[in-house]
């Protein structure tokens, strides 16, 4: 999947995944899609959480050896 | 803008991994959009309060009693195999092998996203504690009614 932006969260526990998601989501503007590099396993039901939360889209996950890729593409600002 | 949905979190323990739990859910909630206020009290004040000893207690026993519960984010023990440091020192390492944030760096984090920290003005006055003894990142001295009007608003609310 194409991204405009890569946040690189390997080996970081939750919550820090998704704080660095909703960071670096400010910094984007609206339309853009970011791809989120993760190894907690969490990240496979907090990041669709965080998107329903704050009406953003989760576009997809990819998973391998442990490794996850999250595609999440910005809507709206978060509050 | 809307305005924000609001969050509150009653930090009554100073023990170390209740601490994590409540900085945890308080950055996700900020991270989730939502005004979130930490109120700390009794021993959840130590995580706020300079980590050097503080003399300027009114009282005798205040001065002793702040003898013995020193402060310091970095100092708080584990609520279970604290082990006189052992088992602290373990964990702390164990987090720090899997990139955990230390609680020093919660506070700068939640102080990033806004998180409003509230420090319980009853509990200070019973310690013989003042504002000077409390790291710069404190937004405010207040009490029980502040914490309920912000909570009343809340639709997560937590004591930990």
């Amino acid at each position: 999947m194409k991204a405009d932006k890569t946040l690189d969260c390997f080996g970081l526990l939750c919550p820090m995944p998704i704080v660095k998601t909703a960071m670096e989501f400010k910094k984007m503007r609206i339309g853009e899609t970011l791809e989120i590099l993760a190894t907690d396993q969490g990240i496979k039901s907090d990041m669709p959480a965080w998107c329903e939360a704050t009406g953003n889209k989760f576009l997809g996950l990819e998973e391998a050896e442990g490794e996850y890729k999250v595609y999440v593409k910005k809507i709206k600002e978060v509050p | 803008m809307a305005e924000k949905e609001k969050a509150t979190i009653v930090v009554f323990s100073g023990d170390l991994d209740k601490v994590y739990a409540a900085f945890i859910i308080a950055t996700t909630a900020a991270a989730m959009g939502k005004d979130v206020s930490m109120f700390f009290t009794f021993w959840g004040l130590n995580v706020l309060r300079k980590k050097k000893f503080s003399f300027g207690a009114p009282r005798f026993l205040q001065k002793m009693f702040g003898f013995m519960n020193r402060g310091g984010a970095e100092r708080l023990p584990l609520s279970k195999f604290h082990m006189f440091g052992l088992g602290t020192f373990f964990m702390k390492f164990l987090m720090k092998r899997y990139n955990m944030q230390k609680i020093s760096e919660m506070i700068k984090l939640a102080k990033q996203l806004k998180i409003k920290m509230i420090a319980c003005t009853t509990s200070i006055g019973v310690m013989g504690m003042a504002k000077e003894d409390f790291i710069p990142e404190v937004d405010e001295i207040a009490g029980a009614s502040t914490y309920l009007g912000l909570a009343f608003e809340g639709n997560v609310n937590l004591f930990i």
